[in-house]
């Protein structure tokens, strides 16, 4: 698991994590062999008379027997393991030293604790070597061999570099690290790759079927089909994607037009970058589908803007000059036929009784019209009207009331 | 002897010198690599070789075993790689510039040749490079600059990298396509210029469609008009006299009502026809 876990944060860079993963082996491959090695070197030196410090045989046996394989044992062992595989195996040599400890004390305490230091003697400490060396195989298989494989998850299996299968999710065994090895992948997980922003400062400029110019901003979200084609067929495959989602863009938005761009043709044009999309990267057999384009903005350029935006007033202003028509059309028409018919009620009494009617109309109309003006009446003939015009203007503009004409 | 073996300084040199033995021995030739091995500066043979259309699992990737010391590996991706182009500059036959930046896939197929021809993968990419440029500017040289914007434009780019795959299989590579990621107007005035055009287009339409609410406006209008004299005159028709006498009886109200403006002084004749009757006949 605790591998799952470290190729899956490498999973981006997988130059180096091949490279990573090959000394991850070797590292192992070397202390498999250094474990095997083990065995016939703590049983076969047991016999051996050597010249040790102290004088009792068995004690003095196992001395130099510690001391050969413990120094090249646990040093390359555990250094570089705990760098390399992160948290997940860095317990494995503390464990050791714990074990160690714990039986150098009970040693001690056995012959009395005379503290003569770190390395243990007797048989009991020759015991534990097996032991230690058995629980250090335990884990390493167990950490190697079984992988757990989510269900978004497959897991593809290469043996000695050959690849071999793909896992299913689930629990899955294989043969330990040096051997076979296992990189998880998420098939399922949806990623995005964003082309351009909706933010101003960055310009996606391209260029139309009409030779005028658009600003995108678009998303393509791809998963992984075909994980060992994934892994094994591209270098780099999101940046892949990204050149590739760029290039078919541009030959797509090549083929239409601004209005269509940025208007209605939309839909059209992510299902054809789609399309082709996906046929190059089939073509790469990149083992990834093109779940989807989405245009997240598509606008004339920033400079000519304006110019666009002049373009929709005008349309509004073109409606409003219809407006104002309509309005004055249906004012017009309803006081034609409020007038007339009007004109037509009155008509209609006055051909009942046309003088009497005509005269009292008359009448009253002159009864509304003299009281408010100045009115001179004139004898024909005897006088001469002299008709004061300048005084007349005169007393308009004063605006006095006027003095009642008369005899 | 035995001594020698149970000296545990011995024992780890023995160690150590095995391993470096055994690790120039044995590689492991991983799915996405091709190795060269070579003796002796020479080459000998190719483990993994790309083949068109192998199933992972049937290729040469595994275990391989070689001379120790004498022979040496040299790995080559095996993968699909990319080689990116600068931005260049083009010039179009209707003189028109252009800035392009484009992208050949290419796969290293003939691990030998290459070895043999470049050395290494990083000059296989110096070599494409520029000539992926030249091939782009000859091309699109050729070309009108509406060309770019239309279906010819996969034409092009398959010429592209057929001239410069002829070139990549010198070193061992086979180009997969080649596509332009990017063809922009270049930054300055035919940018400028461009959107000048742009800008001038729209403001047409603006004020086409401006001017054709106009139209429209005053078509309303005058329609308005003919229907309203269209109801007065079939009204008003039946006796042009009453008419006459009804609509001036209209305008005096309206004339000389107190609320109307200005000063009205109005001088009468006694044979004022409203007189008739003022001096008792």
């Amino acid at each position: 698991m605790a591998k799952a876990l470290f190729f899956r944060a490498a999973g981006s860079y997988t130059d180096k994590m091949t490279m990573m993963q090959k000394m991850f082996s070797r590292q192992l491959a070397k202390l498999w062999i250094h474990a095997m090695a083990q065995g016939p070197w703590g049983g076969g030196d047991g016999g051996k008379g050597a010249p040790p410090s102290s004088d009792t045989g068995d004690n003095g046996d196992d001395k130099p027997a510690q001391e050969g394989p413990r120094n090249p044992w646990t040093q390359p062992g555990s250094g570089p393991k705990g760098t390399r595989q992160g948290g997940g195996n860095a317990p494995r040599p503390s464990m050791v030293e714990d074990l160690m400890r714990r039986g150098r004390e009970s040693f001690d305490n056995l012959t009395g604790g005379d503290g003569s230091g770190g390395i243990p003697r007797g048989p009991d400490a020759r015991a534990l070597w097996p032991i230690a060396l058995a629980i250090v195989l335990v884990l390493w298989l167990a950490l190697t061999s079984f992988h757990r494989i989510g269900p978004q998850e497959r897991g593809v299996v290469t043996m000695l570099g050959k690849y071999s299968r793909t896992l299913t999710p689930g629990i899955s065994l294989t043969l330990p690290a040096p051997f076979e090895a296992v990189d998880v992948i998420d098939v399922e997980e949806i990623r995005a790759i964003d082309v351009g922003t909706v933010d101003g400062d960055d310009k996606n400029l391209m260029l139309t079927k009409d030779q005028n110019l658009i600003d995108l901003a678009y998303s393509v979200r791809w998963n992984i089909r075909n994980p060992e084609m994934y892994e094994f067929q591209i270098a780099d495959p999101d940046t892949t994607i990204e050149e590739v989602a760029k290039s078919a863009m541009r030959s797509v938005i090549a083929t239409v037009s601004l209005n269509e761009a940025i208007g209605a043709g939309r839909t059209m044009i992510e299902q054809q970058v789609q399309t082709e999309m996906q046929n190059i990267l089939d073509s790469y057999r990149a083992g990834i589908k093109v779940q989807g384009i989405a245009i997240k903005q598509a606008d004339p350029p920033a400079p000519v803007n304006d110019a666009f935006k002049e373009v929709s007033a005008a349309q509004q202003a073109a409606q409003t000059f219809v407006n104002e028509a309509n309005a004055y059309a249906q004012q017009l028409s309803a006081r034609a036929q409020g007038e007339a018919a009007a004109f037509e009620k009155v008509y209609e009494q006055y051909r009942l009784a046309p003088e009497v009617t005509r005269r009292r109309m008359y009448y009253e109309t002159m009864e509304a019209v003299l009281p408010g003006v100045d009115k001179t009446i004139v004898e024909t003939g005897n006088v001469m009207p002299y008709l004061p015009l300048p005084e007349m203007k005169k007393r308009a503009q004063a605006a006095q009331p006027a003095a009642a004409g008369g005899e | 002897m035995q001594n020698a073996v149970r000296n545990p300084v011995t024992l780890a040199l023995v160690a150590i010198a095995f391993l470096i033995l055994l690790g120039s021995t044995i590689s492991i030739v991983p799915e996405t690599r091709q190795a060269v091995i070579v003796r002796f500066g020479e080459p000998v043979r190719i483990v993994n070789r790309y083949k068109p259309n192998e199933t992972f699992g049937h290729t040469g990737a595994g275990i391989n075993i070689r001379f120790p010391f004498a022979e040496q590996i040299v790995w080559i991706d095996k993968r699909v790689q990319s080689v990116e182009m600068d931005r260049q500059q083009v010039l179009s036959t209707d003189q028109l510039r252009l800035q392009v930046d484009a992208f050949a896939r290419y796969r290293i197929v003939d691990p030998l040749r290459m070895y043999i021809s470049a050395g290494s993968e990083d000059k296989v990419v110096d070599a494409l490079r520029p000539i992926l440029g030249s091939s782009l500017r000859n091309e699109l040289g050729k070309r009108h600059f509406a060309s770019l914007l239309s279906p010819e434009r996969g034409e092009v780019m398959n010429n592209i990298a057929r001239s410069l795959n002829h070139v990549a299989r010198q070193y061992g590579a086979e180009v997969i396509d080649v596509r332009i990621k990017r063809a922009d107007l270049p930054d300055g005035a035919p940018l400028q210029s461009a959107f000048q055009r742009m800008r001038t287009a729209r403001e047409q339409e603006a004020l086409t469609i401006r001017a054709q609410g106009e139209k429209r406006a005053q078509l309303i209008r005058a329609d308005a008009d003919a229907t309203a004299s269209q109801v007065y005159a079939a009204s008003f028709g039946k006796d042009a006299q009453f008419y006459d006498f009804y609509r001036a009886m209209q305008a005096y109200r309206r004339t000389f009502s107190p609320q109307a403006a200005g000063q009205t002084s109005i001088i009468m004749s006694k044979d004022n026809d409203f007189l008739r009757q003022f001096e008792g006949q």
